[in-house]
């Protein structure tokens, strides 16, 4: 018994030797700073992006998945047909797939998985994704049938979301601290307020992944994550808090800054339900008011693309309408007299608690004040945020929409911006029905085309995606198509 | 009859102790350098607080800018001389507020020793006591929102009790002396006693505590404008230039030490003062030194 734990522990030792060699060459584990800690794991129930922040892809996998570029492609379902009338989807799943327990994945658990997002009561945070499926059927065990009540031209995007991964019927509940998914990380610990910590799945059915452990410590504030980054403890920010610091970083050896693209829409919400912002005339001097370079170069150090809509500039379908609310402020002071505010107003601009929205009110409250409107500045919370203006409660407000792919926004009802025009409803419904690509392009353009002529809001400039990394990690993800820290890609060159 | 000249001997001596108190000068000389900044600010200062000019941001100190220029392009100088208005606007009317509800719960305390009235006005001031005073300031400004009027309110509320208490106590032992027993022989009411005999005696002690107040405040104004409870933008305020330079402390360090100096020097000033004025009051602290 002796001799055998000695000879045990000479083996381990020797295992450890070879082990350490070949590890100085390259790392397998990486830790990512992140700002927001999820409050759960689950991203079938729940809305925060903390939350695909740290699953997406890693823990938990759909039918179809983001590619770095925004592309769909396939993840589970290894290929799919669709019907002449694009009704009727038949997705042919992998062999093979088991989750993190060890049971199969087939497509009982597809079927299970859809019908939960989409059910009465479901907690899905996205249940719009679903809203057009008429009936999941299972086929044969690796053949899913999807029926769609209506075409949907955007049902493979759809299922990519990290809201319609699939979860198996007997760990669906317990996700939220303990997610069971088949994708190629499983979660090791989760010490909340600190960090949760992703091991590789040794029986992953795709490419195995180059890491062997990823930890994602929370750190909120952002002087506190610069210092991380300087010390090492964090290997890579893929959403730096503090864009001043940039430069620094970039000049330093050590790290590479990735500036990249987002889907966030940065935005000054009007509340167009209520007086003076109702009138179309008042929205439009606002926005001829603002200069969005000073917005910019003030609030983001540079980084950020001015938008004239609420559609991505890196979108093919992109059109751009900056010129519509160019920086004017004689003509903004012209529009306000017509409109019967010679002498301007005074109005509340809210900022929830992140630097876009905090540095950039107050340059807009300063460019406001030029042309005669007050802007009185109220910083709130995320919580107040949610409960205030995010229910219609509020004259002015910044936020950025980072959801992909959002412009229907404008057409819910009773959403915060108070936005209600049938000529764009008609053109979401339209786009929602069609399946041509050439058609929806043009649809689409309508849409950016009416909200900025309606001045549904003032669109200010989409948030650049500001990564710090360690100059040896190869794979990152340079832009933000989705809410996502993909590690499947990610190794250390020697 | 020989009463002028007795007078004027004794404010002779005060000025000489107090010109020959060097804290006294010292906090007295920087404290004045603020208020007078604050007070000049109302009709002049070198920029306008309100305008950006981005091109110019993050500048460093120079013959245009003397202490540089924020993460707006505002000039720092003349946002530290109106958030001096700030914090002393803020300081001296919390501290007034203390002073003024404050003061009469003691002297009302003090004239009813001994019964309910002492007991349930002064245990209330422990209430308040209790709580830490940073505490109940965010306390009061999450409940009714941020801004430089509720900071006033919560700044001020944590100031009675250390008012109360201090009439209180010194109210107590006056009340024993001869003075106010022929007050009261003479048939004057306890409130006209508090107000014609208790008070002008206890003048000294309220300067020199209100002194140290006014220093407290200020670091509260600061604490709570950093965490964002303060003063909202664009007025400006020291706290929350301080806590908007905190992330460009490795760029553009000269945002984050010149708020950081001023609410130094201030404070140290006023203590200075406190303890010089404390000096000057206190006869036997006097007669010590003599």
């Amino acid at each position: 018994m002796h001799t055998t734990s000695r000879l045990m522990a000479l083996a381990g030792a020797l295992v450890l030797a070879t082990a350490i060699s070949p590890a100085l060459a390259a790392r397998t584990d990486i830790s990512v700073g992140l700002v927001l800690e999820p409050p759960n794991l689950d991203p079938t129930a729940g809305a925060a992006a903390a939350i695909d922040e740290v699953v997406y892809a890693n823990i938990f996998e759909g039918l179809t998945r983001f590619g770095p570029d925004g592309s769909v492609n396939p993840a589970l379902a290894e290929s799919w047909d669709i019907s002449e009338d694009g009704l009727t989807y038949t997705f042919h799943l992998h062999a093979g797939v088991a989750f993190h327990d060890g049971s199969e994945m087939n497509a009982e658990d597809v079927k299970f998985s859809l019908d939960r997002a989409r059910a009465e009561d479901s907690t899905n945070a996205q249940k719009a994704l679903f809203a057009d499926i008429a009936s999941v059927t299972v086929a044969d065990p690796l053949t899913v049938t999807v029926t769609l009540s209506q075409p949907n031209g955007s049902f493979l995007f759809n299922m990519a979301w990290g809201d319609a991964v699939i979860v198996a019927p007997e760990s669906a509940a317990a996700n939220a601290t303990d997610p069971v998914g088949t994708g190629p990380f499983l979660l090791e610990d989760w010490v909340q307020g600190d960090h949760v910590e992703l091991v590789r799945n040794p029986d992953y059915w795709g490419e195995p992944v180059k890491l062997d452990k990823v930890t994602f410590k929370f750190i909120g504030d952002p002087t506190a994550g610069f210092a991380a980054m300087m010390a090492g403890d964090v290997d890579t920010f893929p959403n730096f808090p503090a864009p001043e610091t940039l430069p620094q970083l970039a000049a330093d050896p050590r790290f590479t800054v990735i500036v990249g693209s987002t889907e966030g829409e940065t935005v000054m919400a009007m509340n167009n339900k209520r007086a003076p912002f109702d009138n179309v005339k008042v929205r439009e001097a606002v926005a001829h008011a603002i200069n969005r370079e000073d917005i910019i170069d003030g609030a983001m150090f540079g980084y950020g693309t001015p938008i004239g809509t609420f559609f991505a500039p890196h979108n093919p379908a992109y059109v751009d309408l900056t010129g519509l609310s160019g920086y004017d402020p004689e003509k903004s002071k012209a529009l306000l007299a017509e409109a019967g505010y010679a002498d301007g107003f005074e109005t509340t601009l809210q900022l929830p608690p992140t630097p876009y929205a905090r540095r950039g009110g107050e340059v807009i409250a300063a460019q406001l004040a030029e042309v005669g409107i007050t802007a009185k500045i109220e910083n709130v919370e995320w919580a107040q945020w949610l409960e205030g203006p995010f229910k219609g409660n509020y004259d002015l407000t910044i936020v950025s929409h980072t959801e992909p792919f959002d412009i229907g926004a404008f057409a819910k009802p009773g959403y915060y911006f108070g936005y209600e025009s049938e000529a764009f409803n008609q053109i979401i419904a339209d786009l929602t029905n069609t399946t041509d690509p050439e058609m929806r392009t043009e649809l689409i353009k309508q849409a950016q085309t009416t909200l900025a002529e309606d001045y549904a809001a003032v669109f200010l400039f989409e948030l650049a995606k500001t990564g710090v990394a360690n100059a040896k990690i190869v794979g990152l993800w340079e832009n933000s198509p989705a809410q996502a820290n993909d590690m499947t890609g990610v190794y250390w060159e020697d | 009859m020989s009463d002028a000249p007795v007078v004027l001997e004794r404010r002779d001596n005060l000025w000489r102790a107090a010109l020959g108190s060097r804290s006294l000068v010292i906090g007295l000389a920087i404290t004045l350098v603020f208020v007078v900044a604050a007070l000049v600010s109302l009709a002049w200062t070198p920029y306008d607080v309100t305008k950006l000019a981005i091109a110019i941001k993050l500048r460093p100190p120079s013959p245009e800018h003397w202490f540089g220029t924020d993460i707006f392009g505002r000039d720092i100088l003349a946002m530290i001389m109106v958030g001096a208005r700030t914090s002393i606007a803020v300081a001296v009317i919390a501290v007034g507020i203390g002073i003024v509800l404050g003061v009469p719960l003691g002297l009302a305390a003090a004239t009813l020793r001994g019964t309910l009235g002492d007991e349930v006005i002064m245990r209330g001031n422990d209430l308040i006591f209790a709580f830490p005073a940073l505490l109940i300031a965010i306390l009061i400004t999450a409940v009714f929102g941020p801004g430089a009027v509720n900071a006033i309110i919560a700044i001020g509320i944590f100031n009675i009790p250390v008012f109360a208490r201090l009439a209180r106590g010194a109210a107590l032992s006056l009340w024993t002396r001869e003075f106010v027993m022929s007050a009261r022989v003479a048939g004057k009411g306890r409130a006209r006693i508090s107000i014609e005999h208790i008070l002008p005696n206890i003048t000294n002690l309220l300067i020199v505590q209100g002194t140290i107040q006014f220093s407290l405040g200020i670091l509260a104004e600061a604490a709570l404008s950093y965490v964002g409870l303060g003063a909202q933008p664009p007025i400006p305020s020291w706290g929350r230039m301080l806590s908007e330079a905190q992330t460009m402390i490795s760029i553009a360090p000269h945002t984050a030490i010149i708020p950081g100096l001023a609410i130094v020097l201030t404070v140290l000033g006023l203590n200075l003062m406190g303890d010089g004025l404390r000096d000057l009051f206190d006869p036997r602290l006097r007669r010590s030194r003599l």
